[in-house]
């Protein structure tokens, strides 16, 4: 004789988790309720809202793309323990994860701004002057999301099994041709995953952008300092710009669940 | 704390008047004296002066303890709107306190100072800005507030006026924005308040704009509707208004007297 | 081409130290438990884990002296067979063969077709455009094999080739496998725990324990004459260690036998072979010299026997029948009566260590 088996649901699991759980969806839902559905198509495609929205998905990809760029290698270094000190470089990495990023953009500025321990060199030689540009929101996204997909790939690369890479290099293959051709391929669901997070994170970075960047509409003016500054004047914009930005979010997360799954739980 | 004689007769006199601008019950005024905690939602370009003013009010109302909450004014009218648990609200300009006045959130407000813009720049002046008319120039890096703010409509006002153009690289959410700016030395100038001048002191230099070419902003202050202490509330904002050592402070600070 | 490796390689508190030689055209099997050193010894003549000390020449040439020189397993002219095949899971079986002479700079083209002619000559064409998540163990395996001699090496190294597969598949992978072996023209070394793949597939085999070489000749000589307890277990006989003299030998650890050859003298080993030990519920009357008592330690079902160890002086394993078992009413814990003929000791002189 069997008995029918149910996954057990203890209420001292359940309990906190629903207040989780409504706790999450419902700033969404009073988001959404609040929202100005009548304005909205018209508030969103007003010239400062596509401005923002176009500049918030430029700098927020450009950012993770040179976060990628430099990360994956760092990630890399940092699985293999080719720094003398690991915990202390993976330290120095997660270190923008935890600073408030008003801080980070304070670090920002004492580094790459115009009088900056860099950033006068670059201006006084190149003339070139990151605070208030797009190049300058970009930096600070990068500053601040680059940890997410660094820690990822980190990961990633420890679980990594070794033979395949012995392989490919037992078959003649440069480490060049290895990275490239097996080491990336097999931790490409990692590698999306820690980018969509780093996207994410980019996508949202708020307090270091204004602090190294300023905020001028056009130029520097990302979604969430378009959302802020509209908050100063006008309301109803501000959440049709929430509204707008939550949207975009949604769908890349949408789009790419199955990847995303598939990279978080390997 | 003892109260000299002549505190104890101007603890009268505001009682008296705050009772008598703000229209509460006079009966429930007489029997009611400040204590307890306020807190203030104040302008940006208030944060130097406001703590000495509410450690005068604390002195002279003891038992009261002002606490405090600095940021745009616009912001702090959106925070007062939404319900912040606020007891006295004072902005750098009229129109954003009007939309608190408006929504039903803040009491009739009292006009309790006056401010002017002034041009700061970072110490050594490297980009040699003289002028207003230098901050059109391309070589200069200006910042300003957002037009949202009072400091910042005040700036564009100041340009409009005297007929320049500058672009800006920035619109900082809040006059102290534009001074950090400055001081960084990441911009060569930045439109503030005279007060905000005379309050970073060596940090920044400064451009004076003659009185006939410069705008003003006034500063209105309201005690909160919703306020949990009204007493105290209504007693600080009579107090910023009404007080010699408040009005004395301002002075002292830079601000000028709105009437 | 013939490897020279007189190495020792130190991770952490192991230290795997060998000498030896391997040349062309002999199958090698690196025999040993878990934790032996057989896949150091495999990744330091690929290349993959450079020796603390000595040196490893690949015909002529030093390719690691533990110091200046190093030659990276790109330049070995390997072919590996990693254990579980280590298949690139992101390219068909086409390109996994064809990853070789790609990566050595033949053109996509050519590297295709060499590949496509490796799988034809491997027997499994049929497989090319499969991922290697649609083929089965056996067919991973001649895939794994494809790729490492695509490169066309001279030194042919597989790590467990057939520990991967299920009993069922592993005599005709086996066997197949021995095919392909046997007709390679370099240098062969595959790493194994399984006795069986050594004795089948090896002209010669290397025991490891523990970092070093503990035996060293063909699968016959590790029959007839283990030179250790675990040799000798992986074989399925006792190995007794005592001395002998006048045609007695006394067994360390307690026990006496008659052994048949009286000019045997000093320390010797002997190999007991399980069929030839009877077991008895009562003293056995008969031939056979030695006798003694023991006790039943545990009962084994191997195949259609039954491996039975015996507690005694010496301890030894014998092998019965089912029936036997049954007739003589087995089960841990009986006494028993332990016979065995001189004739049957096979005694030689303890390996010098």
């Amino acid at each position: 004789m069997s008995t029918r088996r149910t996954t057990p649901r203890p209420a001292f699991l359940v309990i906190p988790g629903s207040v989780a759980l409504a706790f999450l969806i419902i700033p969404l839902l009073a988001l959404l309720w609040q929202a100005p559905w009548g304005d909205l198509a018209s508030i969103i495609s007003s010239p400062l809202a596509l401005d923002a929205l176009r500049l918030s998905l430029v700098t927020s990809l450009t950012a993770t793309a040179f976060a990628a760029v430099v990360g994956v290698p760092l990630a890399w270094l940092l699985a293999r323990d080719v720094f003398p000190a690991t915990r202390l470089v993976r330290a120095i990495v997660i270190v923008p994860l935890l600073l408030p990023p008003v801080v980070s953009g304070v670090m920002l500025l004492s580094a790459f701004g115009r009088r900056g321990f860099v950033g006068q060199y670059l201006y006084s030689i190149f003339g070139i002057q990151l605070p208030f540009t797009t190049a300058g929101v970009v930096l600070a996204e990068a500053f601040v999301a680059m940890p997410f997909l660094i820690i990822t790939l980190e990961g990633a690369f420890r679980t990594l099994d070794r033979r395949y890479e012995d392989a490919a290099i037992t078959l003649g293959a440069s480490s060049w041709t290895v990275f490239r051709r097996v080491t990336i391929p097999l931790i490409a669901p990692s590698l999306l995953a820690g980018a969509v997070l780093c996207w994410a994170r980019a996508l949202g970075e708020f307090g270091a952008t204004i602090t190294f960047a300023g905020n001028l509409p056009g130029v520097t003016q990302t979604m969430p300092l378009a959302v802020y500054s509209a908050l100063e004047s006008d309301r109803s914009a501000a959440i049709a710009l929430s509204v707008l930005l939550l949207a975009v979010c949604v769908g890349v997360l949408v789009a790419l669940r199955g990847y995303y799954l598939k990279g978080s739980s390997a | 704390m003892r109260l000299g004689r002549v505190g104890a007769i101007w603890l009268a006199a505001v009682t008296t008047v705050a009772v008598s601008v703000i229209g509460t019950e006079p009966g429930a005024a007489a029997t009611a004296a400040p204590v307890g905690t306020i807190t203030v939602s104040a302008a940006s370009s208030l944060t130097d002066v406001f703590p000495v003013i509410a450690a005068a009010f604390e002195k002279r109302f003891p038992g009261t303890t002002v606490r405090f909450n600095f940021g745009g004014s616009s912001a702090l009218v959106e925070q007062v709107n939404a319900g912040a648990p606020v007891d006295v609200l004072a902005t750098a300009s009229e129109p954003t306190m009007w939309k608190a006045v408006n929504a039903g959130h803040a009491g009739r407000p009292l006009l309790f100072a006056k401010n002017t813009m002034a041009i700061a720049m970072p110490p050594g002046n490297s980009a040699g800005v003289t002028s207003l008319s230098d901050l059109s120039r391309t070589d200069v890096i200006t910042a300003a507030c957002a037009v949202a703010v009072p400091c910042g409509s005040a700036a564009r006002d100041l340009f409009a006026r005297n007929g320049v153009t500058v672009r800006p690289v920035t619109f900082e959410l809040d006059v102290r924005g534009v001074l950090g700016k400055v001081m960084a030395d990441e911009v060569d100038a930045g439109i503030v308040y005279v007060t905000d001048v005379r309050a970073a002191g060596s940090a920044v230099t400064s451009v004076a704009i003659p009185a006939d070419r410069n705008v003003t902003t006034t500063y209105p202050i309201a005690a909160v509707i919703s306020s949990a202490n009204p007493v105290t509330a209504k007693a600080f904002v009579a107090y910023v208004r009404y007080s010699r050592s408040a009005q004395g402070i301002l002075r002292a600070y830079g601000f000028a007297r709105p009437w | 081409m013939t490897i020279t490796f007189d190495a020792s390689v130190t991770r952490g508190s192991f230290t795997l130290s060998v000498a030896t030689e391997f040349e062309p055209g002999t199958v090698v099997a690196v025999l040993g438990p878990n934790g032996s050193g057989k896949s150091t010894l495999l990744r330091a003549i690929a290349g993959l884990q450079p020796v603390s000390a000595g040196s490893v020449g690949i015909d002529s040439v030093v390719v690691d002296d533990a110091s200046h020189v190093f030659m990276p397993p790109q330049g070995r002219a390997i072919g590996l067979v990693p254990q579980d095949y280590a298949l690139f899971p992101h390219l068909s079986v086409r390109d996994n063969v064809a990853f070789g002479p790609r990566s050595r700079g033949a053109g996509r083209r050519a590297a295709s077709q060499l590949a496509d002619a490796t799988l034809v000559r491997l027997g499994i064409s049929d497989l090319s455009n499969r991922r290697p998540s649609e083929i089965s163990g056996g067919q991973a395996q001649r895939v794994a094999l494809a790729r490492a001699l695509a490169t066309n090496p001279a030194i042919l190294l597989l790590d467990e080739p057939l520990a991967a597969l299920d009993v069922e598949t592993r005599d005709a992978v086996r066997a197949e496998l021995d095919i392909h072996l046997t007709s390679f023209a370099g240098c062969a070394i595959f790493v194994t725990h399984d006795p069986l793949d050594a004795l089948l597939l090896a002209d010669r085999v290397l025991v490891l324990e523990e970092g070093r070489i503990v035996q060293d000749g063909t699968p016959v000589d590790l029959a007839h004459q283990p030179a250790t307890t675990y040799v000798a277990a992986l074989m399925g006989v006792t190995l007794l260690r005592g001395s002998a003299e006048g045609g007695l030998m006394s067994v360390d650890g307690g026990g006496g036998l008659h052994i048949a050859d009286a000019t045997v003298v000093g320390r010797v080993q002997c190999v007991v072979r399980p069929e030839s030990v009877t077991l008895h519920r009562q003293q056995p009357e008969g031939s056979a010299r030695n006798t003694w008592q023991g006790i039943v330690r545990s009962l084994q079902p191997s195949h259609d026997r039954v491996r039975v160890l015996v507690d005694g002086e010496p301890s030894i394993v014998a092998v019965v029948t089912p029936a036997a078992v049954a007739e003589l009413g087995l089960v841990t814990g009986t006494p028993v009566w332990l016979s065995m003929k001189a004739v049957d000791l096979a005694v030689y002189r303890s390996p010098a260590h």
